[in-house]
């Protein structure tokens, strides 16, 4: 995750607490959704940036994850990700978000 | 009548040991991590000139391979090195980086790119050799200094370090002792940047049989500013590049729109031709030095090379209608506006939707041409496979628009795009590196037509969160018109025989 | 109760998958109040 995210995310951690922020992730890949997902709960596994060793466990979740889709207006979602729904592997991100959460994440 | 694409040239310069100090994935992870085992690991990790020479996707780049023969390759492609591959390619070339190094001295007008002797003369000999550069163009190298004053501009001085094969061989030395716009690190990336755009000027010229006095205008469409403290982004590098191409009767200037910049040049070079104010204009760009690297902690996580290791460079030329070559219709001029959203679908509509203007269905397009990043550099990284996500995002339009059926999608990314083969380079992936094989593709009749894509981050500035993005059509040339003016020779006689009479009766009545 | 129910929302989008601003426009039909939004790009 950019250096400067990451910095914005502990930021934000200290101000309002970890148990009251919830990261929404727009990644393209599994991996990569996995990636920032880890970053944010269990430390940039990078080691390049502000959260690196920062085990904050933040909740997070990908916009894809029915989780989070069932909150949102259904003709908004469709108009904003609809089209990209067809395009990235959902159960690729799912699958790799729900590991990351049960492993790392403190506030579910 | 519609301007047309003359030729174009695509160059790339292999610089490993950039990709060590200059590449920003690099030197963040020296500043925060410097005992890190990627740093320790990267150096070998790196490719020889051979190998990028012969890797797939850069001789697609520079012509020797056409995009659909690339296809047939399984991935990976790194493994797979093209045998016979050299580094003059049908469009440009792949520099090395000694050959290089030397040219950032050719082109650097402040005295600021100090050589070490021994460098110099080792890849003056080398240069020598090469067809495109002439006495006027060596003569510009200097003899070179000893390697204590190298390192003395480096270590005293804040002179950026050049290095080769691990070796100090010189350094750009500041061009200011305050003004941060003008240090040395600023100073080597735009030096990087005007030397691989002037490769890709000289290749252009001798490539395509051109006569560079003909050039009116130069319009440059990197993502680096030059500039002073007063000027940050004062520009031109566009008259810079010419004047060491040598083209004498150009003027330029720079547009500047993050990776969407070269489609915007086009358009605007495509009208200024079209609204005959010139009638040859240049499109072209340079590389940059901090995206080498910049996603090597994945590749080599993944067993791969470092993999973006070459700069890229190209240059395009646009002229008046001859009846033969591609014609850039200016009619069907996709662009995201203001208004547009950021949504991907409401992106990809406003850039495809120009074809509504001319009654034509998104199949009725040959080939698109997006962002043709190489996918085997960008899957690792967790970016995916951007063309082919561009292309279903096209091939979901269809649908939606009830062009083609749910089922055809696969097939229409298929028949309606590409593998991507480009450098990670920012700007050059972005639709411009197919213009080469399309203007090719359309005189021999492959295709008919072809839209091309450029899409642009420009929430990565801070100064807005909006994407951008234009689009234009290049098609068969449809033979030279006689331009039917607005007003026939008759009716103007008509007109001013009409407009004396009411003068003369004003007269009579005064 | 709602995941985001008075929950302070940070969006992290990505260039080639979902920006920023798109999912913003999801999330506030969602309830929560976003405090930062980004979007990420490798290419």
């Amino acid at each position: 995750m950019d250096l400067e995210n990451q910095k914005r995310v502990k930021e934000f951690a200290e101000k309002y607490g970890a148990e009251n922020l919830v990261v929404i992730l727009g990644a393209a890949e599994g991996e990569a959704a996995g990636l920032a997902a880890e970053t944010v709960t269990n430390g940039d596994p990078t080691f390049a940036g502000p959260l690196t060793g920062v085990q904050l466990g933040l909740s997070v979740f990908h916009i894809c994850e029915p989780e989070i889709k069932e909150l949102v207006d259904e003709s908004v979602y469709d108009e904003q990700v609809g089209m990209m729904e067809m395009v990235l592997d959902v159960d690729d991100i799912i699958s790799e978000m729900s590991a990351i959460r049960e492993e790392f994440c403190k506030y579910l | 009548m519609n301007s047309v694409i003359l030729g174009s040239s695509y160059i790339m310069v292999h610089a490993p040991d950039m990709v060590i100090h200059n590449g920003s994935t690099q030197t963040t992870e020296r500043a925060v991590n410097p005992n890190s085992e990627y740093l320790k690991e990267i150096k070998n990790n790196l490719r020889t000139f051979d190998q990028a020479v012969a890797y797939l996707p850069n001789q697609a780049y520079i012509g020797n391979i056409a995009p659909d023969e690339l296809a047939k390759y399984e991935m990976p492609w790194f493994d797979k090195p093209l045998e016979g591959a050299t580094r003059d390619g049908r469009f440009g070339e792949i520099m090395p980086q000694d050959e290089f190094i030397l040219l950032m001295q050719i082109v650097d007008a402040f005295d600021l790119v100090k050589l070490e002797k021994e460098f110099v003369s080792a890849a003056k000999s080398k240069l020598m050799n090469h067809p495109l550069f002439d006495e006027g163009l060596i003569g510009r190298i200097k003899e070179g200094e000893d390697s204590a004053a190298i390192q003395k501009y480096v270590d005293t001085e804040h002179a950026e370090p050049i290095y080769n094969e691990g070796q100090l061989v010189g350094c750009v030395k500041r061009a200011h002792d305050i003004d941060i716009n003008l240090s040395g690190h600023v100073m080597f990336e735009n030096l990087v940047s005007k030397a691989s755009n002037v490769l890709a000027l000289l290749n252009l010229v001798s490539k395509n049989k051109i006569n560079k006095e003909e050039i009116e205008y130069v319009i440059e469409c990197s993502e680096e500013a030059c500039g002073d403290v007063n000027q940050r982004g004062g520009g031109n590098f566009a008259k810079a590049c010419a004047e060491v191409a040598g083209f004498v009767n150009a003027t330029g200037s720079d547009t500047r729109g993050f990776c969407a910049a070269p489609t915007h040049a086009i358009i605007e070079a495509a009208s200024l031709v079209k609204a005959g104010v010139f009638k040859k204009v240049v499109v072209c760009a340079g590389g940059s030095t901090a995206k080498l690297g910049m996603n090597g902690k994945d590749h080599l996580k993944k067993g791969y090379p470092i993999l973006e290791d070459t700069i890229g460079g190209f240059a395009v030329l646009i002229g008046e209608n001859d009846g033969v070559n591609p014609e850039i219709n200016l009619d069907l001029v996709g662009r995201h506006t203001v208004g547009t959203g950021s949504s991907p679908q409401a992106v990809i509509t406003s850039l495809v939707s120009s074809l509504d203007k001319a009654g034509m269905k998104i199949t009725d397009v040959d080939k698109y041409s997006v962002e043709m990043q190489n996918p085997e550099v960008t899957k690792p990284a967790g970016a995916g496979d951007v063309p082919l996500a561009n292309y279903k995002m096209i091939g979901a339009l269809a649908v939606k628009r009830g062009e083609i059926d749910k089922k055809e999608l696969a097939e229409f990314t298929e028949k309606h795009g590409m593998t991507g083969w480009a450098p990670t380079q920012g700007h050059i992936p972005s639709g411009i590196p197919y213009l080469g094989f399309c203007r090719e593709d359309i005189l021999s009749g492959k295709i008919k037509n072809a839209m091309i894509i450029g899409k642009g981050s420009l929430f990565l500035g801070r100064m807005t969160n909006l994407f951008d993005g234009v689009s234009f059509i290049i098609e068969a040339n449809k033979g030279l018109q006689e331009e039917k003016s607005a007003v026939s020779e008759e009716e103007v006689k008509t007109l001013i025989a009409k407009a004396l009479k009411d003068f003369a009766s004003n007269l009579l009545n005064e | 109760m709602s995941l985001l129910k008075d929950k302070k929302i940070i969006i992290i989008g990505d260039r080639d998958g979902i920006p920023g601003q798109a999912i913003e426009e999801c999330v506030k039909t969602a309830g929560g109040e976003i405090v930062f939004s980004s979007t990420e790009c490798f290419v």
